[in-house]
């Protein structure tokens, strides 16, 4: 008999990508550790891809925890809410952790008591609500895409409605971030309610929550969650641990054998896919009444006293973090935010965290390996087998050097996910990847 | 706290190139000593010569481009280009043939058109057949290997190096006591001369496959083939094409008629055919990098060492059907480019 909850019988194992060291159960020995709300936050009104919020709150003005703050400028962009209860200290610009450049943001000086807006009451019937309304509420509760895209949960639910496909990403593939692991085993039934509410949302048949082979706990948990739940529209899929699986693109051809088309949206086969922890922070707006004001953000590396995973309040300074996961160890090289592969090295920690902060690693020499000097080409095609996007990034290379615009475009970079495989494999140590970066910069501008 | 700001990728597997070139280099270990147990030390002492000369050839030529000689010299390329060229030598071998054989290798092949990584032709390859069709009589002297037989005399490695150094025996040594024809030479002759495989297969110097001695060395190369199979430096692809295209070859003809041709067995343990296979035609730089390029790459070589071998004048062929398949790897690149995903086919 088959498995009612198990969507596939076999862990979905794909041909290309690389197996890189996990170290996951750094920050996973200890349950998540829930913040006390910061004395100060800076939260960025440009979180998202496309133009800022504009601030609705100035200086000396008294927030509420949950209370909104910057409003949308156009369609399909966020609202943005206090993560903490205090006073606007500024509405400047500033830099924030990830960015380049000063963004918009909002500053608050906490007042320590933590009181709640109450202008979103919790809604326990919401799973009966049209598809329209739960949008709207996803717009109001400002959700972002957690799995690092920040790209507007409403907006993106709205263009693929009708799509009989939700995935929900489960997956994280990159080592040391270790979040959505964490939430799956210490809040299952919230991701698996949240998984039905952006159903719902969606007008969809189907809810695929997709996991990997290496975590053994999350995945009992999930299971035991929707044993719990009942709802035969929801299932869970096992794809083999290799980096990038997680990647949108691939995990939809990995759980569904199905090819997003070029320059096209996954919406175009049908799906739509999010990330697990923007499914239950949907379930904490709908059911508990909480707008986007924390994230969970995997604190690790071996160059931090004691690894965890923290509930955070979005705004939150890196160092407060840092502080909380034990403080620095072993003089760290590195302070990297999000994963090894695709996250960027912060240039220091008094910047605040973003929806997008998944992780944190304050790395050591011991965690990234030696430093290694960049040779030439010698056209092993390591970097062919491990690309998930089926490019040849050696002859991409050539054709960057070469400034050759036709030929970039012909080997198609602009499919190139910047995931970072190729660099990982070339035992010539060349930054492939920031080749390719720059090449789709430039073939976009003209 | 301050840190210092990176772009992504942060880390990094732990292989390089030098790494690679290491573990070809312990590859060839067993397949080295195998051939000082059959013919002496002169594959070392040719080795050491080709290494001298292929560094300072390298050396100069980063000089002469403006290049800085590390780490490019140090990458263990020049080394396992100098140890492959040796394998290919006779034991025997006046070291100015080695040095032109290095000289020409690295410095027109490998430098002239841009250095590692660009070279359209394998250095080592490059070489042999420039010293093969330039010295053909040195090329030509194998000494017979020692694999027991009674009339054995073996060249001590007082009298391999005065070959080495003086181009002569020293008295009381000929030429034609320690030298014996390969046993791709003795079939050639031999089926020229109208005898079948049977008669030629007569002579002593043959074994069980290929020739008596050197069909171990074949193995032990082959050995060395599955440790780099392991160790993920080459992909199974070009090797199987390669043997797979010689003895499809092979077979096809001696089914036709075993008397006239040669043993897939043969074809398979003698002459270049596992160097080629494992150790040449995956040279990554002069190969294709895709898999269906590598798979008709390998055939090739496979192919034209086969009709080279029977229909040329040349005993063995893999290293000209390694040069000739080398021009092609542009053309097989652009045929077999794999379909972007998302895109049409």
């Amino acid at each position: 008999m088959t498995d009612p909850i198990a969507y596939d019988a076999q862990p979905r194992r794909p041909a290309w990508g690389v197996r890189t060291p996990l170290r996951k159960s750094l920050s996973t020995r200890q349950p998540i550790l829930v913040a006390p709300p910061p004395p100060l936050v800076c939260i960025s009104l440009a979180q998202c891809p496309g133009g800022a919020a504009r601030a609705t709150v100035a200086p000396g003005q008294r927030v509420l925890c949950g209370e909104p703050i910057g409003e949308p400028t156009g369609a399909g962009r966020p609202r943005f809410h206090a993560s903490i209860s205090g006073q606007v200290t500024h509405v400047e610009a500033r830099l924030v952790a990830g960015l380049g450049a000063p963004v918009p943001c909002v500053v608050i000086l906490g007042d320590g008591t933590d009181r709640r807006w109450p202008g979103y009451p919790p809604d326990p019937g919401a799973d009966g609500r049209s598809s329209g309304d739960l949008q709207a509420g996803l717009a109001a509760a400002g959700l972002l895409g957690l799995g690092g895209a920040l790209f507007p949960t409403a907006h993106k639910v709205h263009t693929a409605t009708g799509a009989p496909v939700l995935l929900l990403n489960g997956t994280e593939c990159e080592a040391y971030i270790s979040c959505d692991d964490a939430l799956l085993r210490e809040r299952a039934a919230s991701v698996v309610a949240g998984g039905r509410l952006l159903l719902a949302a969606l007008g969809g048949q189907r809810c695929i929550i997709a996991v990997k082979t290496d975590m053994p706990q999350a995945r009992v948990a999930l299971y035991n969650a929707l044993q719990a739940c009942g709802d035969p529209r929801v299932v869970m899929s096992v794809v083999t641990a290799k980096y990038p699986a997680g990647g949108e693109r691939q995990l939809i051809e990995l759980v569904l054998g199905r090819e997003v088309p070029a320059g096209g949206h996954p919406a175009d086969v049908g799906v739509l896919c999010q990330n697990v922890a923007t499914a239950a922070a949907a379930a904490d707006f709908f059911l508990r009444g909480q707008p986007l004001i924390s994230r969970l953000v995997t604190v690790s590396g071996g160059g931090v006293a004691r690894p965890c995973n923290i509930e955070a309040r979005i705004g939150t300074p890196v160092s407060d973090l840092m502080a909380l996961a034990g403080g620095y160890q072993r003089e760290p090289r590195r302070l990297i935010m999000g994963g090894p592969m695709m996250g960027v090295a912060l240039p220091s920690d008094d910047l605040a965290i973003t929806g997008a902060t998944s992780c944190l690693i304050a790395a050591t020499d011991a965690d990234l390996g030696p430093a290694a000097e960049e040779m030439s080409c010698i056209r092993c095609g390591d970097c062919i087998e491990a690309c998930p996007a089926s490019l040849l990034p050696q002859e991409l290379l050539v054709a960057t050097r070469a400034g050759n615009a036709a030929e970039l475009a012909t080997l198609g970079v602009t499919e190139c996910i910047e995931c970072g495989a190729c660099d990982y494999v070339c035992p010539s140590h060349i930054p492939l990847t920031r080749h390719f970066i720059r090449a789709k910069a430039a073939l976009a501008s003209t | 706290m301050r840190f210092a700001a990176d772009l992504p990728p942060q880390w990094h597997a732990t292989v390089s190139v030098g790494g690679m070139m290491r573990t070809v280099l312990y590859a060839l270990v067993p397949a080295l000593l195998a051939h000082v147990w059959f013919y002496g030390a002169g594959i070392l002492l040719n080795s050491g010569i080709a290494l001298l000369a292929a560094l300072a050839t390298e050396a100069a030529c980063l000089r002469l481009g403006g290049k800085p000689t590390a780490p490019d010299l140090f990458d263990g390329s020049a080394l396992v280009t100098a140890v492959l060229f040796a394998f290919c030598l006779p034991p025997l071998c006046p070291w100015w043939v080695t040095v032109i054989g290095m000289v020409f290798g690295i410095g027109v092949a490998k430098h002239a058109y841009g250095g590692l990584g660009y070279n359209i032709f394998n250095p080592a390859m490059a070489g042999y057949v420039l010293v093969l069709v330039s010295f053909p009589e040195a090329m030509a002297l194998w000494p017979a290997p020692d694999i027991g037989d009674l009339d054995y005399l073996r060249p001590d490695l007082a009298a391999t190096l005065h070959y080495c150094l003086l181009g002569s025996l020293p008295d009381g040594l000929t030429i034609d006591a320690v030298a014996r024809a390969t046993t791709l030479d003795s079939a050639k002759e031999g089926l020229g001369l109208m005898r079948t495989m049977d008669e030629i297969r007569a002579n002593p110097g043959f074994g069980d496959f290929g020739g008596a001695g050197w069909e171990w060395i074949s193995n032990c190369i082959a050995i060395g083939g599955f440790v780099l199979l392991l160790r993920g430096v080459i992909r199974w692809h070009t090797p199987a094409a390669v043997l797979g295209g010689l003895l499809t070859m092979a077979t096809l003809a001696w089914l036709l008629d075993p008397n006239t041709h040669p043993s897939p067995g043969f074809h398979l343990f003698s002459g270049g055919a596992m160097l080629g296979a494992f150790f040449i035609a995956t040279d990554p730089v002069s190969s294709p990098t895709t898999a269906r390029g590598r798979l008709i790459y390998g055939a090739g070589i496979g192919i034209l060492t086969y009709a080279i071998r029977t229909f040329g004048s040349y005993a063995d062929g893999v290293a000209f059907a390694v040069l000739l398949m080398n021009v092609t790897v542009p053309l097989l690149e652009r045929w077999t480019r794999p379909r972007v995903y998302g895109r049409a086919g």
